[in-house]
């Protein structure tokens, strides 16, 4: 009975929600934490405004801000040349892109792995199966595991293209969905290397980068992604079908105010600098 | 001697075929002993009433349970009139030992054969992109309503896929009623639909209710079909309307698994929800069971 | 007979259409999957990136590079081979089979010929329950409770390996082993126990020699039926296998299996593109090959009830 009354009230609590303005929010799973984080802090600040967020990739988000079933793409890789054709094609206006956040791909190795730092060659090197021992890069005398992400993620197609350099994945790399199942992975598997955002999980430290110059290792931190001394790192974007208005608006001054840009800090990303919208 | 060597022989595969069934019970047992242990510790009214908060590791799992509970009340008001007809059908208005009946029989069994992820493509091509995108030419000059993942397409897609299980139990349940009582019903000039409606469907209320329920299990148990037909990773408010998005407990346990950002603080959250999804298709089975043993020993008692 | 109304007529009439609704299911399946992979036959566009044949012939990953079969759709040069993943999901399939088939027999037998019947009414329910399980829950209990412990039973290589996944894999496969032996099993008449009881065998005996070569048949169909459900099977292996795209029968390797392929690529894959239309080929196959293997069991079922009931 007592639950009855409280479905009742939930009900007529969530009713007039779904009259209210909505903002759709689709795309990328790496964001889609982040994502949410804004929705749920926005909507506590306005009770009036709906924020729905799903994920399902960066592509999927894309093709629904073409057929116009979401008011915001969010998309952790740049939309190609052709999606921004077709979106002008479609709307007559080109699409408007927001850098919101920035992450840095951090190379995961497990915590009991000897191995201090790699360069980024060699990092390609092990995802090409080039090498396939640690005694190769100075660790122990032991088979490398490697970890990968779906070859759906903006997260793979960013590393093929920035360390990789265009080239492919060797298929023995296990794709694991999500960036936690990797660094989850690597956390359990001593011989084990994965990648993705900074990530949380014991027993897996971020390997720093070496440049190659006999200079120490680079940290994937917040000084050294924002001042770009770290090799891999890219935006965050949002991608808009033309100007911001109304409540859209609204939200997207939040989400790049010092509040939103704490958020972007409390999930584990890096704040964009102010003043970069365009 | 030989003899006794033979009964050697005798025991020793029943106790082998015994350790069979042993192993079985004890694998069922550990898999609800391990969940049950690390899952009810985190499991409370709040765990139950609250939405996930803080990127899936605090907070509850409101909206996937209320979710699951609207997906599957959509599917059977779709499947368990549609089932319960074609069974009659086969059963009762069907010329015995047709071309059409086995033709019938065929399909369902193998529409019950057809991999869950093959109703998910299904359920894509044809609910979505071609009845939904349909639908919205026609009625809402193709601004995209019914055209994208929805509840409703969801809970068709699972329709189809629990068919058979309905079908084959209302088909036992009304092979069960004895003959004379349809004569019966004939003599005192009732029409067909009216001893159907009046006599068989009545006695085969519980068979009935078995297949809905294993339906309905099934359904909420069901992840692939629902993966691009609907289910959604995190929404803000519940499923009100037919075609909105809506998070489902299977799909969650998915999610929550893969994907979320801190494996340690969701490990919890993980086992409570897969508990609940548990004790949810359980406690359905177990109902079945139970409904179906009365059944039979009424009918042993007559 | 007097005419009944028209709603009773009409009522009559959607009970005849609803009895077509599963055969016109099963033809909607087939055309809206079909349709969508349709495209790699008639498409110069899709064909140029994944005909028929690059589905099946090596291909060279790029230069200097020995021939192979990959499943790269995202590349510089996509590679659509299926082969990795028909091997994967046989390689399970096995797997599975090989644990779930003895075990399912064993306790189908036990129920059918040795135990006493306040045994059976356990049985057969905690068979239930197993059916019950939601393969979702299975996978997760793969992935993060026996990956680490089968790893370090067997000493592989990866966590994620073919052995977990296969166990995981035949848990959801024994229920219907399970039932359609049972089955075949019960069909058998007392008559032909009792007869060779009454000639002084043992149980076993009898089992061994009268029933279980007359219920042959559908016991065969128990598995076939039980392998058309592992090929076909989802979560478990999208969840457990590792998802790597090796052309190899190395049970310690992890895998990637045709339904996993699907269900983790499809959401975000660009529609009408030739990686989707692939996508769909993979859901052709599946249908069609799950189909075969079902008609290829219910004959084998059917031919074991003419045989014990004598009729032609």
């Amino acid at each position: 009975m007592k639950k009855g009354a409280f479905l009742c009230s939930f009900l007529f609590a969530v009713f007039p929600l779904s009259a209210a303005p909505t903002v759709t929010l689709k795309g990328s799973d790496t964001m889609v934490i982040l994502n949410q984080r804004w929705a749920e802090r926005y909507m506590a600040e306005r009770a009036d405004v709906v924020v729905q967020v799903t994920g399902g990739g960066s592509g999927t988000g894309i093709a629904a801000l073409l057929a116009g079933s979401t008011d915001i793409c969010a998309s952790s890789r740049p939309m190609k040349e052709k999606e921004r054709a077709a979106l002008e094609a479609k709307t007559g206006r080109p699409p408007v892109e927001i850098s919101v956040a920035k992450d840095g791909i951090a190379v995961y190795l497990n915590e009991a792995n000897p191995v201090h730092e790699l360069t980024l060659e060699q990092v390609a090197r092990i995802y090409r199966r080039k090498v396939s021992n640690w005694r190769e890069v100075g660790g122990a005398d032991q088979k490398i595991i490697l970890y990968s992400r779906e070859n759906n993620s903006g997260t793979y197609e960013f590393f093929k293209e920035h360390v990789l350099k265009k080239k492919d994945f060797t298929p023995y790399a296990q794709c694991l969905p999500g960036t936690a199942s990797v660094a989850n992975a690597v956390a359990r598997d001593k011989r084990g290397i994965g990648y993705g955002g900074a990530a949380y999980a014991k027993g897996i430290r971020f390997c720093p980068i070496q440049p190659g110059d006999g200079s120490p290792g680079i940290p994937p931190d917040e000084k050294h992604i924002l001042d770009g001394s770290y090799p891999v790192s890219r935006n965050l974007y949002f991608y808009l079908r033309g100007p911001a208005e109304g409540p859209l608006k609204d939200f997207i001054d939040f989400v790049l105010s010092p509040e939103g840009q704490a958020i972007v800090s409390k999930v584990g990303y890096y704040p964009v600098r102010p003043g970069n919208k365009k | 001697m030989k003899r006794r060597w033979i009964n050697l022989t005798s025991l020793f595969f029943t106790v082998l075929t015994g350790l069979a069934c042993l192993t079985l019970t004890l694998i069922v047992v550990l898999i609800l002993g391990n969940v049950v242990r690390y899952g009810m510790g985190h499991i409370s009214w709040a765990f139950l009433s609250q939405a996930p908060k803080s990127g899936m590791t605090e907070g509850g799992i409101f909206p996937a349970i209320f979710g699951t509970a609207v997906l599957v009340l959509l599917m059977t008001v779709a499947v368990v009139p549609l089932g319960v007809s074609t069974a009659v059908y086969l059963q009762e208005y069907a010329p015995k030992g047709s071309r059409w009946v086995h033709l019938v029989r065929l399909a369902i069994q193998n529409l019950a054969g057809v991999p869950a992820i093959v109703f998910g493509l299904f359920g894509l091509g044809f609910f979505i992109q071609f009845l939904g995108r349909g639908l919205d030419k026609i009625f809402f000059g193709g601004t995209l309503y019914l055209g994208q993942p929805a509840i409703l397409w969801a809970a068709l897609t699972l329709a189809l896929l629990t068919l058979p299980t309905v079908v084959v139990a209302t088909e036992e349940a009304l092979r069960v009623v004895p003959q004379n009582h349809r004569e019966v019903a004939y003599s005192l000039g009732a029409t067909r639909w009216q001893m159907v409606r009046h006599v068989l469907l009545p006695q085969s209320v519980g068979g009935i209710l078995t297949g809905t329920i294993l339906a309905v299990s099934r359904g909420a148990g069901e992840v692939a079909p629902i993966l691009f037909t609907g289910a959604a990773y995190f929404l803000p408010y519940l499923p009100t309307r037919v075609n909105h998005q809506f998070m489902e407990l299977g799909y969650h346990v998915y999610v929550l698994a893969t994907q979320s950002p801190d494996v340690d603080a969701t490990l919890p959250i993980l086992y409570a929800t897969v508990l609940v999804l548990l004790a949810l298709t359980f406690g359905l089975n177990f109902t079945a069971i139970i409904i179906r043993s009365k059944i039979r020993r009424r009918l042993r008692g007559r | 007979m007097n005419r009944p109304p028209i709603l009773e007529q009409l009522i009559e009439w959607g009970i005849r259409v609803s009895a077509g609704m599963a055969i016109a299911g099963l033809i909607l399946i087939f055309v809206f999957i079909g349709k969508e992979a349709l495209p790699l036959f008639t498409s110069p566009e899709a064909r140029q990136e994944a005909s028929l044949s690059k589905l099946f012939v090596a291909q060279v990953p790029e230069e200097g590079e020995p021939p192979g079969h990959m499943w790269q759709p995202v590349s510089e040069l996509p590679k659509y081979s299926l082969w990795p993943l028909i091997i994967g999901t046989l390689k399970v399939t096995l797997v599975a089979l090989v644990f779930a088939f003895p075990l399912a027999l064993g306790a189908a037998l036990f129920t059918s010929e040795f135990a006493p019947p306040w045994l059976r009414e356990i049985v057969k329910p905690v068979i239930e329950l197993l059916a019950g399980i939601p393969s979702v829950v299975l996978g997760f209990l793969a992935l993060i409770v026996m990956a680490t412990t089968i790893q370090d039973l067997f000493h592989l290589d990866y966590r994620l390996n073919t052995v977990n996944a296969g166990i995981a894999l035949g848990l959801a496969v024994i229920p219907i082993v399970f039932t359609v032996a049972e089955d075949a099993l019960t069909a058998v008449p007392q008559a032909y126990r009792q007869g060779a009881i009454a000639l002084g065998a043992t149980p076993w005996q009898t089992a061994r020699r009268v029933v279980l070569p007359a219920a042959f048949p559908g016991i065969f169909a128990a598995g076939i039926l039980g392998f058309g459900r592992a090929i076909g099977e989802t979560m478990i292996v999208l969840m457990a296998s590792g998802n790597q795209a090796i052309p190899s029968w190395n049970l310690g390797y992890g895998f990637r299996s045709l339904s996993a392929t699907v269900a983790s690529e499809l959401g975000e894959v660009v529609r009408g593109s030739p990686h989707y239309h692939v996508l769909f080929f993979i859901g052709v196959l599946l249908f069609i090959f799950t189909f075969l293997i079902n008609l290829l069991g219910q004959v084998w079922v059917g031919r074991l009830n003419r045989k014990l009931t004598g009729k032609k």
